[in-house]
């Protein structure tokens, strides 16, 4: 399968990949500041925000520079519509209540903490590197959210029924994951991005660890959403760029 | 020609932006300086990927270098090997204990790892003590805190809130 799939625009593919949904999750995330429970909680998510763009800074940077057309991270991420993004549907859902936002952090921590993992072994020394630097932030991440989780989970009635429903609502947007498609396969084979199906086992374990503390049940059914990664999106992304991008489109020599 | 050895010495005097009583030669986010022709070129790696504080950094730097005479100036980013507390030198931990700021506890970061964090839940390795009053009768309030770096604790004993550099 390989064969048919140029290295170079897979790579491509594949940083927009990772730099999208660190980028529609840091946005998603920024839009908590000012409206948090509690203060300290308001901190946490800008400070969590914060890190996922900065390294989304890093991602684009580099697919721009694979991509050799002189696109930087600020073009990639202001100057594309929404069926050129490739984030994970998961990210894009919108927030919710704060235990929605807080499990949906959850079920992307426990993916990204090991994908990063995996990403630090790239043989593509850039790769690697980013990977290493988020890694340690992300450590953080799920730490944090998986914490949240039980506490709000195994909670007062209310939370823990806000909990559940959080996570009937999500659990069929997490498959997207760990399904790898041409390119992944590709990026896989070529060394330069761990192979997908091998982070299932490491995110079920760690999930259902978590969830059964929280006690809160895992959903039948085995339905998966699945398309965000090849430019297939919900309504909610492109609500989500209106916003996101107005300020470059309509002022395209703004500067800070 | 320009000594390296005074251009670190001049990168000594600048103060970190958001906690000034560190340069950011003790924080340990200088990594390299090294003459291109006539063009001083300074190596800094991120503390963390996204802190706004990296490219006011890079100007107070380039401002200072400039300041002490140096024409020709490039910055330039380095991620690898990533930057962790260990580099934070012991004259700046203690600077930062004397600010109000408690100093990482080396070897705590967080690991990703649910043991890990069951075992910092439940009554945990990490001790952090009280910049002010010494007590290690502490108590983390979010881990997160004013910036990015800091987590934010309270101490039991004369209950004041503090910042506490957390380890990564």
């Amino acid at each position: 399968m390989s064969a048919v799939v140029d290295l170079d625009a897979a790579m491509f593919e594949g940083l927009c990949r990772l730099g999208d949904s660190t980028l529609v999750l840091g946005h998603r995330v920024s839009e908590w500041c000012g409206h948090a429970p509690v203060l300290e909680e308001d901190i946490a998510l800008a400070n969590t925000a914060l890190d996922l763009i900065g390294q989304t800074q890093m991602w684009l940077g580099l697919a721009g520079e694979v991509e050799g057309r002189g696109r930087t991270a600020d073009a990639l991420a202001f100057h594309r519509d929404v069926w050129e993004f490739r984030n994970l549907l998961l990210v894009e859902r919108p927030n919710g209540d704060f235990g929605h936002t807080l499990m949906r952090q959850f079920l992307f921590d426990a993916w990204h903490q090991p994908m990063l993992a995996g990403l630090a072994q790239s043989q593509d020394a850039r790769v690697a590197e980013i990977a290493e630097k988020a890694g340690k932030e992300v450590a953080y991440h799920l730490e944090r959210s998986a914490d949240l989780v039980i506490r709000l989970g195994d909670g007062s009635d209310e939370s823990h029924a806000r909990m559940q429903d959080a996570l009937d609502m999500l659990w069929p947007y997490t498959g997207e994951m760990m399904v790898p498609d041409a390119t992944d396969i590709a990026l896989a084979e070529a060394g330069i991005m761990p192979d997908l199906t091998g982070l299932r086992g490491t995110w079920d374990a760690l999930v259902r660890d978590v969830l059964a503390e929280a006690t809160l049940v895992i959903p039948d059914g085995s339905f998966m959403h699945k398309g965000g990664k090849q430019g297939q999106h919900s309504e909610h992304l492109g609500h989500m760029l209106a916003i996101m991008q107005f300020l470059p489109r309509a002022y395209p020599d703004a500067t800070w | 020609m320009v000594n390296m050895a005074q251009v670190w010495d001049w990168l000594a005097e600048v103060p970190d932006p958001e906690i000034p009583v560190i340069s950011v030669t003790e924080l340990g986010i200088v990594r390299d300086v090294a003459l291109d022709g006539d063009t001083v070129v300074v190596t800094v790696t991120p503390t963390y990927s996204g802190c706004p504080a990296t490219a006011f950094i890079n100007f107070e730097i380039e401002r200072a270098l400039r300041e002490k005479g140096v024409a020709n100036v490039r910055m330039q980013q380095r991620l690898s090997p990533p930057w962790t507390t260990d580099w934070l030198t012991d004259a700046a931990r203690e600077k930062l204990r004397a600010y109000g700021i408690a100093p990482p506890v080396d070897g705590t970061a967080a690991s990703g790892v649910v043991a890990g964090r069951v075992k910092r839940l439940t009554g945990g390795a990490l001790v952090v003590a009280c910049p002010r009053c010494g007590s290690a009768q502490t108590q983390k309030v979010s881990q997160h805190g004013s910036t990015p770096c800091k987590a934010a604790y309270q101490c039991r004993d004369c209950l004041e809130p503090f910042d506490y550099f957390k380890c990564i």
